[in-house]
């Protein structure tokens, strides 16, 4: 009863005024960056695709419990396809982006068909596999500059913005663009219907299959959604570097093992952890990438001590101890007065 | 006769693989733990027996005396330390505790051992062969780490279907709740499979060792291929993994003969192809 108590114990409207002021200094902090100096835009890019991959691999293992370990396979396909448009069929740059994602949600159908055969953590070295194909198919494309991989042209650069400083600030937009739409789409479909399904499915599918939810469906959708906006991401960290190689394209510390230890660390199963552990990533690797190979050794070591000690990470020990979280998701005992006695709405809070 | 040799070099590859795949297969089987780590430690033992040649002045053979023993207590204390933790009704914590371990192995090893690619000399046997047909012959090297493959797989079948240790495995496998109630502490009898899983990564990393070149970062690629194998070959079975192994050798043999870059690609290649056809692969013995 004590989270009922500090619920009501401060009026609503306040809370809420409170929170849409910060949202909109958040949002007026961002928007202007750009205007501020472009020596910070090209870290802020990077921050918010790694937030934004951190996410999407939450909403996929943490709630759908799809653990894949081959999520590099649609960044990399999102990127190549981004270069492939550009060169091979002249598309520009910032309309080939948003096809990129679309070829990744195709691709992501047939191989979720083939990968949901095998089970639990059979399917996340089984998504290895298909990354790793991916990457050694990538490397047979001449066209693409095989193994070692191309840039893209610099017509098709110009092509984006006349001077360095607009592209990277329309490069800057487009990741804080594809972060919001990151959090929409995870914080929707948690709050959605099917959010509820995939929790409870993820606590115990045989459970939730037994009360309606189709669950080979709804992971099937996560998974193609999830793919689909992995793939913009690729799209748009390959336009930001403006080179591809097979190598950069499907890495497996880059895109999966760092996403990994972000959302563990911050919290997996959390809305918070992915901003948690991408605040604590970004910070440590400011304090030690110099150590070179430490600082891997270092973050892995982080990340195991955290499953072991604290599974609910970072977020999931704050809002344990102090009741606070940044995105409710959570069904609570409905305050409002107006509910009959014994019969207690459930609302989102 | 071309192919005929093609085949069965990649026959003979399939040993190494099986090896790999052995100790993969046999804690899944126990636990139904899956060790993101196992191709990391495979390299970790061929790094070990490097040590032990480089400092120590042994011959990679005898490194054996030192690298099994050490893998199997490491087996052992990381079981009972860490990995026992990790197991339960949720297939998380075990994943990404041991993807944790495999990203602390790899830097480890780069840290202490630089970058570089790297081979054991076992000293001359392994360029020698013998001819079976014109066209088609065996090296020596490939045919007793073919053999070793057999001895260990036919030695693990023998302590698990003749011992009193191996029934308490088994009998774990199937129900791990009533197994306790019986008196057995799973804890000690997971670490002990630990260990004999780490025992025979030790074996295969040594004979990798001296068969192909590797380098810190190359555990991903042998877990994937110790991951084919289990499943081509079908869960809970290790003779199987050993036929799993050697289809997954021929695979990739057959590719590299028409392009060296299709080779281990053809590899994968056959794993999705069996996959889509029957997922729980060919020789299954195991439900889950």
């Amino acid at each position: 009863m004590s989270t009922f108590v500090a619920t009501a114990g401060r009026p609503a409207r306040a809370r809420q005024a409170a929170r849409a002021f910060a949202l909109t200094a958040i949002a007026a902090l961002l928007l202007g960056l750009p205007w501020w100096g472009t020596a910070w835009l090209g870290r802020a890019v990077e921050i918010a695709y790694m937030l934004s991959l951190a996410m999407l691999w939450n909403l996929l293992a943490g709630f759908a419990g799809v653990v894949s370990i081959g999520q590099q396979a649609f960044v990399g396909l999102g990127g190549y396809a981004l270069f492939a448009l550009v060169i091979l069929a002249g598309v520009p740059p910032l309309a080939a982006l948003p096809l990129a994602g679309v070829v990744a949600a195709v691709v992501a159908l047939p191989v979720a068909l083939l990968l949901f055969r095998l089970r639990g953590p059979h399917l996340a070295i089984g998504s290895w596999v298909v990354a790793e194909v991916f990457r050694l198919v990538a490397a047979q494309i001449s066209a693409l500059g095989g193994g070692s991989g191309q840039s893209l042209p610099v017509a098709a650069v110009r092509g984006i913005a006349r001077s360095r400083s607009a592209r990277e600030a329309i490069t800057y937009f487009i990741a804080l663009a594809l972060a919001a739409l990151c959090l929409a789409l995870v914080w929707g479909l948690l709050r959605a219907r099917q959010g509820l399904g995939l929790t409870a499915m993820r606590d115990s599918e045989a459970a939730a299959a037994s009360l309606g939810v189709n669950v080979r469906r709804l992971k099937l959708t996560v998974f193609v959604a999830v793919a689909g906006a992995t793939g913009l991401l690729g799209a748009l960290i390959f336009l930001q570097t403006l080179r591809i190689s097979p190598d950069a394209a499907f890495s497996v510390t880059d895109w999966t093992a760092n996403v990994i230890f972000i959302v563990v660390i911050g919290g997996i199963g959390t809305l918070e952890g992915p901003f948690a552990g991408t605040a604590v990533f970004f910070l440590f690797r400011g304090l030690f990438a110099g150590f070179g190979g430490w600082y891997m050794i270092a973050l892995g070591a982080l990340a195991i001590l955290v499953m072991l000690l604290a599974p609910a990470g970072l977020c999931g020990a704050v809002s344990h101890r102090f009741g606070v979280t940044l995105f409710p998701m959570r069904r609570r005992l409905g305050t409002a007065p107006a509910a009959a006695p014994g019969l207690p709405t459930a609302s989102p809070n | 006769m071309q192919w005929l040799d093609i085949i069965v070099q990649g026959a003979l590859v399939g040993g190494l693989y099986a090896l790999f795949a052995t100790g993969l297969s046999l804690i899944f089987g126990v636990m139904r733990l899956v060790n993101l780590a196992h191709g990391d430690l495979i390299v970790l033992a061929a790094f070990l027996s490097l040590a032990c040649v480089q400092h120590l002045g042994f011959s990679p053979a005898l490194s054996l005396a030192i690298v099994v023993p050490g893998m199997a207590l490491l087996g052992y204390a990381m079981q009972r330390v860490m990995l026992n933790r990790t197991l339960g009704g949720d297939i998380l914590p075990p994943l990404l505790v041991t993807f944790g371990l495999s990203i602390v192995i790899q830097n480890t090893l780069l840290e202490a051992f630089s970058a570089d690619s790297r081979k054991l000399h076992f000293g001359g046997i392994e360029t020698a062969s013998i001819r079976l047909l014109p066209g088609v012959s065996i090296g020596w090297y490939p045919l007793i780490v073919l053999l070793a493959a057999v001895v260990v797989i036919g030695g693990l079948q023998l302590a698990l279907y003749r011992t009193r240790l191996g029934a308490a495995m088994r009998a774990t496998s199937d129900d791990p709740v009533t197994v306790r109630l019986m008196g057995v502490d799973n804890r000690h009898l997971f670490a002990l499979a630990m260990a004999a899983s780490l025992s025979v990564c030790a074996i295969a990393g040594v004979l990798m060792a001296g068969w192909t070149n590797f380098d810190p970062l190359s555990g991903p690629e042998r877990l994937l291929y110790a991951f084919e194998a289990v499943i081509i070959g079908g869960l809970g079975s290790l003779w199987g993994t050993l036929a799993g192994g050697m289809i997954l050798g021929i695979a990739q043999s057959v590719g590299g003969a028409f392009d060296p870059g299709w080779q281990i690609l053809a590899g994968h290649l056959a794993f999705l192809v069996v996959l889509s056809a029957t997922p729980r692969g060919l020789f299954p013995r195991m439900a889950d």
